[in-house]
């Protein structure tokens, strides 16, 4: 069979090709050869067949039947073969074929090969793709030449043992010896890969650092000497002597001198010394500046390096070049936390920033400016920041809107101007709001008593402009359901009170429930809305007559809403009035977490509770306060509802119905066994119907799942919150035998309906004499509401010998899974 | 760390792909095309760092970039690089192709795809930096292609059928748009 073509032709024909389909064409035919070809076992022209498979690689095409021979080329003896097989091997191979394995020996002979090259080829795959294996194996030849005094090859090693640690972090250790020297070294490249590896060291082991520590004044004299040295020609960028090297000095000193008052002391000197000497015409001036910034910011430096380090950087913003502004205002962000007062100075160039026409430095100023906002400057940032949403793009326009919402809120200097910056918020960026900013601002309006008709008459307004931004025509429809008396009363005090007359309000209303931009939420928004103006105008029958329209609407939650209104025309009218008056004010427990919202309707549940007061508890805060609280008194328990604010708050009759199902004669007390109590306070405390919802775990008792040989595991439920269906068991281990368990595994099988998920344990030794448990948490899916069974598999070693058991588990509550 | 190195031309072709954390073939491809997209939007005079797209994974990570003529010349990093640091590597780096190759253009960098391949390996080894002086990288692959080059001869002198394997192709003129200059 002729000879295969070269790379060279390869690229040329391919290059020719016109269309995608030629080229896959010209591929395949030639991946069809130099298939031929490795089978028919031709050394000669292997590195060949293989450097065009690679280059068909790079342009996205199959090539996994060269993995093979990219062994065979390292196996080889000869240079050519072997440096691309190698560089097959990393492009190609990686820890997850097993093939990879098959290279150990080779690259282990090639470690100790008597040319350099080779153990270099060796060493950098070992580098790239090694796998936790073949590192344990071949750890020992990479510490041996990490002592070799050949500068190329101790490069190579150092950054191969970075790899090697990342790997199998347990060989640390085997590392130390050999790094006892290599800052002596004068080989640049070997001080700059030494210094990466000490680096990894300190970050992956505290006992290191503590170690390293004494390195600092030897790592002050090398960057002493680099900056104080003259001209070197070899190692000179721009004018400043190897500035790699000296980035990296910086780094690891960040890191040595980090909650270190003595190496912080003894570092102060040197960054002052290279803050101010650096010339800073060029990139690599700045780029050092920049980290010796970094560094000083981050250990513990006295005051005056900081405002130096503060002003640099106040310098950089001002600085014409894009990227170092992006650099500055990336370490202003991570600075501003701790010296916030002297970030502050730099306001006015940050807020500049945001008119910038580069995404990424806007970005980060928007981030910053965001981080700067307080009490003195709400009102001047939030003008720039409400400026600045107007005119970005929109992908930054729902991380803009939340930060506003987050700043007013924590900020806002009146309740008027909260509620305008709002306003303006929902008319600019509507559509891009998060789902979660409709009711907060509902409940923002609820508190606002004194701001109901400025409100509601602004919100009108902004209706007529504009309704296809939807979360501010929700937030106007139930407004205007809410206040629209004092909207058609005209009266308000704060601005110029319009003339608008029942009619009006409701063929706006009205407008909405048919517009085609309007989405079914906001739909229902409106029907309510309407609805609830029954009671505060005077022309029911309009009312009466849309809300009968819409019994027979094909939007089932429509035609739900206005059958149960028209049930309320009909059949309980004397209940209307009630039923629809004004919402009380909502308290909320949490601004972020998901909406609790305790509302006291007014109406008392009769409670059977008992007179000791439940033990207190860590708890996720909201509930445990606000429960505790309302607890504290034997009258009112609460109704806790999640509740959607358009919701009339006929809630008295569901309340009863809800109550009805569960049963009354109270819930059987558990043994509470278990080390987490976030139930068990709530039983202990009320021996009466348990609140429902996601107090409706309280509910379901521990068991003991498995007690046998001294491991005994023991279930504890919770009901996952979004989703009913799913029952999280968090499993307890212990061990009461005089030996600790290692190696513990606990395996679950479920039938077939359910699916199961488990998470990962908090550690695999459950320690002896029940002095600890090793948790887990177990989520099942029982969507069919069966029976739960479960089938587990423990495996564990005791005193040396593996332990293994199978158990079936029946006695789960039914609580747990109906 | 550096996750990958990318270099791609204007139409998003690729020139070398190097990755230092696996990811599947598909993968790799889709993350070229992602990037090519990302970056060929930018400007000239805006900033060289862009946050990293949804595929190569994580809000650590971000791309630092070079135009030069036609190709783009794309390094995905992590948290722990420098960024200007990042991107006097990148320069170094190109500066040592133009040494290897005397006045370096797009088609050295498609003809000799391995070649530059093992430069890169001289700078950059398992996503770590390794060596920054320009005349020690040259150093070192010039005596590496020497050896190759006295074993092919050996091999010449072996083998008495095969035809002599060429590897040294004479230059063609380069048009001054394609030579690699920073922009």
């Amino acid at each position: 069979m002729p000879a295969p073509i070269r790379l060279r032709e390869l690229i040329r024909t391919i290059r020719t090709a016109r269309t995608q389909a030629e080229e896959r064409e010209m591929i395949q035919k030639e991946c069809a050869a130099i298939r031929s070809s490795f089978r028919e076992e031709d050394n000669t022209y292997r590195c060949r067949n293989v450097a065009k498979l690679l280059y068909m690689h790079m342009l996205g095409y199959p090539a996994h039947f060269g993995q093979l021979e990219c062994l065979k080329l390292i196996a080889s003896q000869k240079f050519t073969d072997k440096r691309i097989g190698y560089l097959g091997a990393m492009l190609l191979l990686d820890e997850r074929q097993d093939v990879h394995l098959l290279m150990t020996n080779c690259i282990k002979n090639d470690l100790n090969h008597s040319t350099q090259y080779v153990q270099g080829l060796a060493l950098c795959t070992l580098g790239c793709m090694g796998s936790s294996e073949m590192c344990r194996d071949l750890a020992g030849e990479v510490e041996k030449l990490l002592k070799t005094s050949n500068s190329y090859l101790r490069k190579k090693a150092a950054l191969c043992a970075v790899h090697v640690i990342r790997k199998v972090p347990e060989l640390m250790e085997m590392f130390l010896p050999a790094t006892k020297n290599l800052l002596s070294e004068k080989n640049h490249g070997v001080l700059h890969t030494s210094v990466v590896l000490l680096t990894e060291m300190c970050e992956r082991s505290p006992d290191m650092l503590a170690h390293f520590r004494k390195l600092v004044p030897q790592l002050v004299r090398i960057l002493k000497n680099l900056i104080m040295s003259g001209y070197s020609p070899e190692h000179d960028v721009s004018g400043i002597s190897d500035p790699f090297l000296q980035v990296r000095i910086l780094r690891l000193l960040r890191i040595l001198g980090k909650s270190d008052d003595d190496s912080s002391e003894a570092m102060n000197d040197i960054l002052a010394q290279v803050a101010t000497n650096t010339e800073t015409s060029k990139n690599v001036g700045n780029a050092i500046l920049y980290e010796t910034v970094l560094t000083i910011m981050d250990i513990k430096s006295e005051s005056g390096l900081r405002v130096l380090a503060i002003n640099i950087l106040g310098r950089f913003l001002l600085n014409n070049d894009k990227n170092i502004r992006y650099v500055a205002l990336t370490s202003l962000l991570k600075t501003v936390q701790t010296d916030h007062n002297a970030v502050q100075r730099h306001r006015s160039t940050i807020v500049d920033c945001l008119k910038d026409l580069d995404v990424s430095i806007k970005r980060r100023a928007m981030e910053l400016s965001f981080a700067l906002v307080n009490g003195n400057n709400i009102r001047g940032m939030m003008k720039e920041l409400l400026y600045f949403l107007d005119s970005c793009d929109p992908e930054f326009k729902a991380d803009c809107a939340s930060g506003v919402f987050l700043a007013a809120e924590k900020y806002a200097p009146s309740k008027r101007w909260h509620i305008d910056t709002i306003m303006r918020v929902l008319t600019t960026a509507g559509s891009y709001v998060r789902d979660d900013s409709v009711p907060n601002l509902i409940q923002l309006i609820t508190n606002s008593v004194e701001m109901h008709a400025y409100t509601v008459q602004r919100l009108y307004k902004a209706l007529l402009d504009d309704i296809s931004q939807q979360p501010l025509v929700q937030v106007a429809s139930w407004c205007i359901g809410e206040y629209g008396d004092l909207l058609v009363s005209g009266q308000c005090e704060e601005e110029e009170p319009i003339q608008v007359t029942e009619d009006e309000v409701l063929d706006v209303l009205e407008g909405l429930l048919v517009s085609n931009l309007s989405a079914a939420v906001t739909r229902g928004y409106s029907l309510t809305a309407i609805m609830k103006l029954s009671t505060r105008f005077s022309g029911v029958n309009r009312i009466k007559k849309v809300v009968s329209i819409y019994g027979s609407s094909i939007d089932v939650e429509l035609q739900q809403r206005a059958v149960e209104y028209n049930a309320l025309f009909k059949k309980y009218d004397h209940m209307r009035p009630a039923l629809l008056e004004r919402m009380p004010i909502m308290e909320k427990s949490a601004s972020n977490g998901p909406t609790e919202i305790v509302q006291t309707n007014g109406e008392t549940e009769p409670s059977v509770v008992d007179s000791k007061h439940p033990p207190p508890v860590s708890q996720p805060a909201n509930q445990a306060n606000d429960l505790l609280d309302l607890l504290g008194g034997n009258d009112v328990v609460p109704v806790i509802q999640t509740t959607v604010p358009t919701k009339p708050a006929s809630a008295g009759g569901e309340l009863l119905d809800l109550l009805g199902d569960l049963s009354l004669s109270g819930v059987p007390t558990p043994a509470p066994s278990v080390a987490t109590s976030q139930p068990s306070f709530l039983l202990d405390g009320l021996s009466s119907q348990p609140l429902f919802n996601d107090i409706a775990a309280a509910a379901i008792p521990p068991m003991t799942a498995y007690n046998k040989n001294g491991l005994k595991i023991d279930f504890t439920f919770e009901r996952a919150n979004p989703n009913p269906n799913v029952a999280v068991i968090t499993i307890h281990a212990s061990n009461s035998t005089e030996a600790d368990m290692t190696d513990f595994v606990f395996q679950a099988a479920v039938p077939k309906t359910f699916q199961l998920q488990l998470l990962s344990p908090s550690s695999n030794v459950v320690p002896a004499l029940n002095q600890g448990t090793v948790t887990q948490v177990i989520r099942v899916l029982n969507p069919q509401k069966q029976q739960l069974r479960m089938r587990i598999k423990l495996t564990y070693t005791l005193k040396g010998s593996p332990v293994q058991d199978l158990a079936e588990v029946n006695n789960f509550p039914p609580q747990s899974w109906q | 760390m550096i996750k990958a190195i990318l270099i791609f031309n204007n139409h998003g072709k690729p020139r070398l792909i190097r990755f230092y954390q696996y990811f599947t073939e598909d993968m790799q491809q889709q993350i070229i095309r992602e990037t090519f997209h990302l970056v060929s939007k930018r400007d000239d005079n805006v900033c060289n760092f862009l946050e990293g797209g949804s595929l190569i994974g994580g809000s650590d990570y971000k791309l630092i970039y070079r135009h030069y003529a036609t190709l783009y010349f794309v390094f995905c990093v992590d948290s722990s690089e420098s960024e200007l640091g990042i991107l006097d590597l990148i320069q170094v780096f190109v500066e040592t192709l133009d040494k290897c190759f005397e006045n370096v253009c797009e088609l050295d960098l498609i003809f000799h795809m391995d070649k530059v391949h093992y430069i890169l390996q001289e700078v950059v080894m398992g996503g770590m930096v390794l060596e920054t002086n320009m005349n020690e990288i040259v150093a070192q692959v010039e005596v590496q292609n020497r050896l190759e080059k006295s074993e092919v001869l050996n091999c010449l002198f072996c083998h008495v059928n095969s035809s002599p394997i060429n590897r040294e192709a004479t230059k063609p003129a380069v048009p001054d748009q394609h030579r690699l200059r920073p922009l």
